[in-house]
């Protein structure tokens, strides 16, 4: 008994994790699958009813309007992540003084909570008293800045707050890669008579796709998952121009009773994440096994 | 002789160059400093905002300095205003965050500690998909678990608690932890533990005496993590409590949201500070961890 209990003792330590993550991680996922199949309204019901919500959702206007601002949202967030992410981090990398204070105040963004910021910039973007009013008190009398109670605009507010929360992560991760290339290489191309912009252009951003994989991968994990920074910003509005899938998701759940709904849409989300995730899991690992 | 040609030309060069250098110093300068405003903007006005009473927000603008320190909202955003019903405050739903997190942060430290542990130093076979079976967990939408969390904590006889919410906490935060030791044990060599097991040491001998004692900066990186990510969390929060229960960010929300009487920015700026400073202090602090947890694990967003 006791050299069995010893045998198979890290087995043992496992278990409750293993048994956790499946419980909890993986059943529940399996359960809400099911559930996306059956007619539940406000409880769930356990008859299947085919692929009729993820029909009901495709024909939702409201989701419709979410998977839109989605794509939106997540092509501009990762465009401007990544130029200022880079930028910054080329621009660290060249001796600057001072940098430690630059690099903290560029990722403190990461500390905060969406709530928090999205807060703040509710405060600053809002039109009577924040932005709009300081030009407009500066001299620019027509100065408009509404972007927040516009429908068209108000999505775009959503993206200013979000770029500025996560670009110094990026900033952060592009720093790190340029500071683990040998300096070798680039002392050899400077010899060469290279410049500094062909250093960076030609030889050291093309060795940092991994990199570029990564925030990528990051990135857009982030914008599928937004939740908090639109619940503090615009709650989805103007009306529903500013709504997100995970929005969509916890309203269809939680005040409107249709669970069934809610749970295709959330097979929606996961869908999406594994699409991205899947293939970065597999390269990460096949990268791991080769070395 | 080439090498002496060589680095004359290549001062000559220098020397021409030096003009151009020196403007381009400038500007990377005024770049960094420009992103930097930008970066501290939001957080300057949040400061200055909350040390304005309502009269002065009216009259200056968003950059204009409080013309005297006033702590007022401060104070009505921590404590109230001391009249009874309708009155929010943040202090209650502070000590509900700290119940929350420093349990849930000790039990999914632990656990990933020693699943780290035994995922590199007790390998079976098998172990690599153990692996990449408790990491998927690292990527899930939670919109996907939403549901069942919720009739499994109301069965649980724990929604709307905050024991409900270390639970929820603690399982989800178990694949990064995981994941952290993990990569950090598997760089421990493994002929220390080797010989360790063939002194006769057992499974938690070795990891008390071998692993632990060289663990602090991992420690360190996965608590800061989890004490940011659970301190951090809405989404969690507001589906599985509401009321009394609820943490910090939740209530900072609703606060902000209540549309009972006149908008007051400066209480709101003063209660959005209170929610954040927690996790600020550990970042100022703790920096290099917080970045080394951001980038190595690197999986999460």
């Amino acid at each position: 008994m006791f050299k069995w209990l010893e045998k198979n003792l890290p087995k043992i330590v496992m278990a409750p994790a293993v048994g956790l993550i499946g419980w909890f991680v993986y059943g529940f996922v399996l359960w809400t699958l099911y559930i996306s199949f059956t007619n539940s309204k406000i409880l769930p019901k356990y008859e299947l009813w085919g692929f009729g919500q993820y029909e009901k959702l495709w024909a939702s206007r409201k989701w419709l309007i979410s998977v839109d601002n989605l794509l939106v949202f997540t092509a501009l967030f990762l465009i401007f992540c990544i130029v200022i992410g880079i930028i910054l981090a080329i621009f660290l990398d060249q001796k600057i003084r001072a940098e430690g204070v630059l690099r903290t105040i560029y990722l403190y963004p990461m500390a905060l909570s969406f709530i928090v910021t999205g807060t703040a910039w509710k405060w600053i973007l809002n039109p009577t008293l924040g932005i709009q009013k300081m030009f407009i008190d500066w001299g620019f009398e027509n100065f408009t800045f509404d972007w927040l109670v516009n429908r068209e605009m108000a999505i775009y507010t959503i993206v200013i707050a979000g770029v500025w929360q996560s670009a110094g992560f990026v900033m952060a991760l592009f720093l790190a890669g340029l500071r683990s290339v040998e300096d070798e290489i680039v002392k050899a191309a400077k010899i060469d008579g290279a410049g500094l912009f062909t250093v960076y252009w030609k030889i050291l951003l093309p060795m940092m796709r991994p990199v570029f994989f990564t925030s990528f991968v990051i990135l857009v994990h982030i914008s599928i998952k937004s939740y908090d920074l639109i619940v503090a910003l615009t709650q989805g509005g103007p009306g529903i121009s500013t709504t997100m899938p995970a929005l969509f998701m916890t309203q269809a759940a939680f005040h409107k009773s249709q669970v069934g709904l809610s749970a295709a849409s959330a097979m929606m989300m996961f869908m999406a994440v594994a699409a991205v995730i899947i293939p970065y899991l597999y390269s990460e690992l096949r990268r791991e096994n080769a070395r | 002789m080439q090498d002496n040609l060589q680095s004359s030309s290549y001062k000559e060069l220098e020397q021409k160059s030096k003009y151009t250098n020196m403007f381009l110093r400038w500007f990377l300068y005024f770049v960094l400093i420009l992103f930097a405003s930008y970066f501290i903007f939001p957080l300057y006005v949040m400061v200055v905002t909350s040390l304005k009473t309502m009269e002065e927000i009216r009259q200056g603008t968003l950059l204009t300095w409080p013309s005297s320190l006033n702590f007022d909202s401060w104070l009505v955003a921590w404590g109230g205003r001391g009249y009874g019903a309708g009155d929010t405050f943040l202090r209650p739903y502070f000590w509900n965050s700290i119940k929350m997190v420093v349990p849930a942060v000790f039990f999914s430290t632990f656990i990933g500690a020693m699943t780290g542990y035994v995922l590199t130093k007790w390998r079976f076979k098998g172990d690599q998909w153990v692996f990449l079976f408790l990491l998927f967990g690292c990527f899930i939408p939670f919109q996907a678990i939403l549901l069942p969390m919720a009739r499994t904590l109301g069965t649980l006889g724990i929604s709307n608690s905050v024991v409900g919410l270390v639970l929820v906490h603690t399982v989800y935060g178990i694949p990064f932890t995981t994941l952290f030791f993990r990569n950090y044990y598997i760089s421990v060599p493994t002929e220390l533990v080797k010989a360790a097991r063939i002194d006769g040491a057992g499974f938690f001998k070795i990891f008390f005496k071998i692993l632990l004692p060289i663990s602090a900066p991992i420690i360190v990186v996965t608590v800061i993590w989890q004490f940011t990510q659970i301190w951090n969390d809405f989404l969690f929060g507001s589906t599985f409590s509401f009321g009394e229960a609820a943490p910090i960010q939740v209530a900072l929300n609703n606060m902000v949201l209540s549309s009972t009487s006149v908008k007051e920015y400066n209480v709101d700026m003063a209660s959005a500070i209170i929610a954040g400073i927690p996790t600020l202090i550990v970042y100022v602090l703790a920096g290099k961890y917080f970045i080394r947890g951001l980038t190595s694990g690197a999986v999460k967003g």
